[in-house]
């Protein structure tokens, strides 16, 4: 059925995604009829080398795997060991992880924001959205002494403390925040071509959600009411008030106006974790953990995209015998199914940027048995055998 | 004869052109960078980047049919030349033109987004050949309205198809811009200069974030840097023109050469604060636009004109 139509590439190299990654779509003039996803540019093995690792370590090989929710992996990853151990962290620690967290959906989203202007050519969004993503990369330098990769967690509690000092800062930079997400809300809400270019393109329905398991923003703005922060509460998730932001009608717009909307909430509950922080002066910040019992533990937390989970196993060694990670986008991006076939190319650029997509959380490695024998196929050694025919071909044809 | 070849090579052609094109897509990429909170580039960027794309290799996809692929930046370069000549000779005082030259202004004003349409289609890429069929339908669909403004024009100068005649007539009796078929006919312009120059909201032939580079995917080097000193020089020639038929021309006696300046950098300024503020359109959208909006702005202005508004 596809040997016809022609194929519009958008990968493994393209300007609409950072990453690489290869969607085909196999379009009838500008109308795309059929989607296939093929990924696996980036495999690293992350979970290979984690079983390698001692449990303090692993840590911060998890926070690799993603350069932009960095504190996600590590979040749900000491939620499994502590799992495992079956502790629970001081209140204290509860607050930075909380705060962090919320720092890194903020400027998660504004960092989407700037790219879903740039997507649609709107590239005053792009640059506007980014600047005011600096001073809460500024803030997350001053407490934790990185950008990015903050290295803030640690299985029993943290590792650095947000001094009482840094409070008013955060606040300030905070207090300022709000009139910028004012202004952006204002600028979507009113732009008649915004509308024109995201209402009801690329609608999921709820039906649509449950069937691919979808989550997170993508989830909640078709109406699905799906938070870990509130269904397992964790952290000092439990201890704030704020509420999970729906929408109904699941497209495109519906997608923005969740995530803009979850700004204000994440500034809250920075702000009640701040109060918090004041009242639990001078409160241990860890549990020293001296050993992980055997034993299986699993740890969720809600990423700026959805769901991260993670699954370890211990057999009392100091190292995990098997650690197994699910990111949101691979959830997530298998939508396009529902979502983008029957639309035009320029809607479909548009609808698998909106759920937000990350490659390098979602690659994973293929093992092909045949199906009759059963037998494993595709080893290393048939791949090296392949490539060996192949320049073998080119050499004979120059 | 040298004549000839001066006004072709030196003024007002290719040099001039050039010059004056690269100053003013510096002037928009500047302003684009000061709204954007960026600093941008420094006066000679658009020079540099020029120099580049000539010094880099020329690669020919081997799909392509090479003839048609390489033909292309060079029939856009060369129309875009005759254009500018043709319209800033009369503006300067220099030759007064000839009876009709505004429709072999019309003519060459097309040939850029044709033959952009047939390179693109010669490379044999799927991008590029989606960016063509963008372009085709966008080109289809501003035509109308752009010539139906002309023509509003037209007969408010009695008739005469001739810029010298266009020019003079605001001279006695004030800028078109001025009345209401003029005003209305400056918006309808300025929405197909927006589109004719391929910038946002209506750069739907180039979607970087959609297909790439669109219809410039398979280029490179010389024939690149060849389409791009022909963007430059449209960047120039169209604010130009809007000035010539709306806003009285240019005058260079005295303190007047400035304003004649401002005139120009005033239209690329409206140019790239709407492109600025505006997201891309889809080419429906941009089809509906100056199918029925466009047009029907257009109409009016013609029928205002006929009734000497």
């Amino acid at each position: 059925m596809n040997e016809k139509k022609v194929v519009i590439p958008i990968g493994p190299y393209h300007p609409l995604q950072e990453e690489p990654e290869f969607f085909k779509l196999y379009c009838d003039g500008e109308i795309v009829r059929d989607v296939v996803w093929e990924s696996g540019y980036n495999h690293r093995g992350i979970e290979k080398v984690c079983e390698g690792k001692s449990y303090d370590q692993v840590t911060f090989v998890v926070e690799r795997i993603c350069g932009i929710c960095s504190t996600s992996h590590p979040f749900a990853y000491v939620n499994a060991v502590e799992d495992i151990v079956s502790i629970d962290v001081p209140t204290r620690a509860k607050y930075i992880r909380s705060i962090i967290g919320e720092l890194e959906r903020i400027h998660s989203h504004l960092l989407w924001l700037g790219l879903a202007g740039h997507f649609i050519g709107y590239n005053t969004v792009f640059m506007w959205a980014w600047k005011y993503r600096e001073p809460i990369l500024d803030i997350s330098e001053m407490v934790t002494g990185n950008r990015n990769h903050y290295a803030m967690f640690k299985a029993g509690g943290v590792r650095r403390d947000i001094e009482n000092e840094y409070i008013p800062e955060i606040r300030k930079v905070m207090n300022k925040l709000k009139p910028k997400i004012d202004l952006f809300v204002g600028a979507v809400m009113d732009d008649p071509v915004i509308h024109s270019r995201t209402k009801g393109i690329g609608v999921l329905t709820k039906e649509d959600i449950k069937e691919f398991h979808a989550l997170g923003p993508t989830a909640r703005a078709s109406g699905i009411a799906i938070d870990v922060r509130k269904d397992d509460p964790y952290a000092a998730y439990p201890l704030v008030k704020w509420k999970v932001i729906t929408f109904d009608e699941g497209d495109v717009f519906a997608k923005v106006k969740v995530r803009l909307l979850e700004f204000y909430e994440s500034i809250s509950i920075i702000e009640q974790c701040l109060k918090g922080l004041e009242k639990e002066k001078n409160s241990p910040i860890e549990i020293k953990i001296k050993t992980i019992p055997p034993g299986e533990g699993i740890g969720r937390h809600e990423a700026p995209r959805g769901e991260v989970f993670h699954y370890v196993r211990s057999d009392g060694t100091n190292r995990p015998i098997r650690h197994k990670i699910r990111a949101p986008s691979f959830m997530n991006v298998p939508t396009f199914r529902a979502s983008c076939i029957g639309q035009t190319v320029s809607d479909v650029t548009l609808i698998l940027a909106a759920v937000d997509p990350c490659y390098c959380c979602t690659e994973r490695l293929l093992t092909l048995y045949d199906w009759e024998t059963g037998k494993k196929t595709m080893t290393f050694n048939d791949l090296i055998k392949l490539s060996h025919a192949k320049t073998a071909r080119v050499m004979k044809k120059r | 004869m040298i004549k000839t070849i001066i006004h072709f090579l030196v003024f007002p052609g290719f040099l001039f052109l050039s010059v004056a094109g690269g100053f003013v897509s510096w002037f928009d990429r500047k302003i684009t960078a000061r709204v954007h909170f960026r600093k941008g580039p420094p006066l000679l960027q658009p020079f540099y980047d020029f120099i580049k794309l000539l010094a880099k290799e020329t690669l020919i996809p081997k799909n392509s049919s090479p003839g048609l692929f390489l033909l292309a930046p060079v029939i856009s370069f060369t129309a875009t030349i005759l254009a500018g000549i043709l319209i800033i000779l009369p503006a300067f005082g220099i030759e007064s033109g000839f009876q009709g030259d505004l429709i072999v202004i019309i003519y060459l004003l097309m040939i850029p987004a044709i033959s952009l349409i047939f390179g693109a289609l010669a490379s044999g890429n799927p991008l590029s050949s989606l960016g063509a069929s963008r372009e085709i339908k966008l080109l289809i669909s501003y035509e109308l309205p752009f010539l139906l403004t002309l023509l509003a024009l037209v007969i408010r100068t009695d008739m005469s198809i001739k810029i010298q005649e266009i020019i003079s007539e605001q001279k006695l009796f004030g800028p078109f811009i001025g009345s209401f078929s003029g005003a209305l006919g400056f918006i309808v312009m300025m929405m197909c200069v927006q589109a004719k120059l391929a910038l946002v909201p209506f750069d739907l032939a180039e979607a970087e974030t959609e297909i790439v580079a669109g219809a410039y995917t398979e280029y490179s080097g010389t024939p690149l840097a060849l389409f791009k000193i022909t963007r430059y020089m449209l960047f120039f020639i169209m604010p130009s023109f809007v000035v010539i038929l709306f806003l009285g021309g240019f005058d260079f006696k005295g303190w007047n050469i400035i304003l004649s300046i401002g005139k120009v950098l005033l239209i690329a300024l409206l140019i790239t604060l709407v492109r600025n503020t505006n997201p891309r359109v889809k080419i429906k959208a941009a089809m509906k636009f100056f199918l029925v909006w466009m047009n029907l702005f257009a109409i009016l202005s013609v029928i205002l004109a006929v009734l000497k508004y």
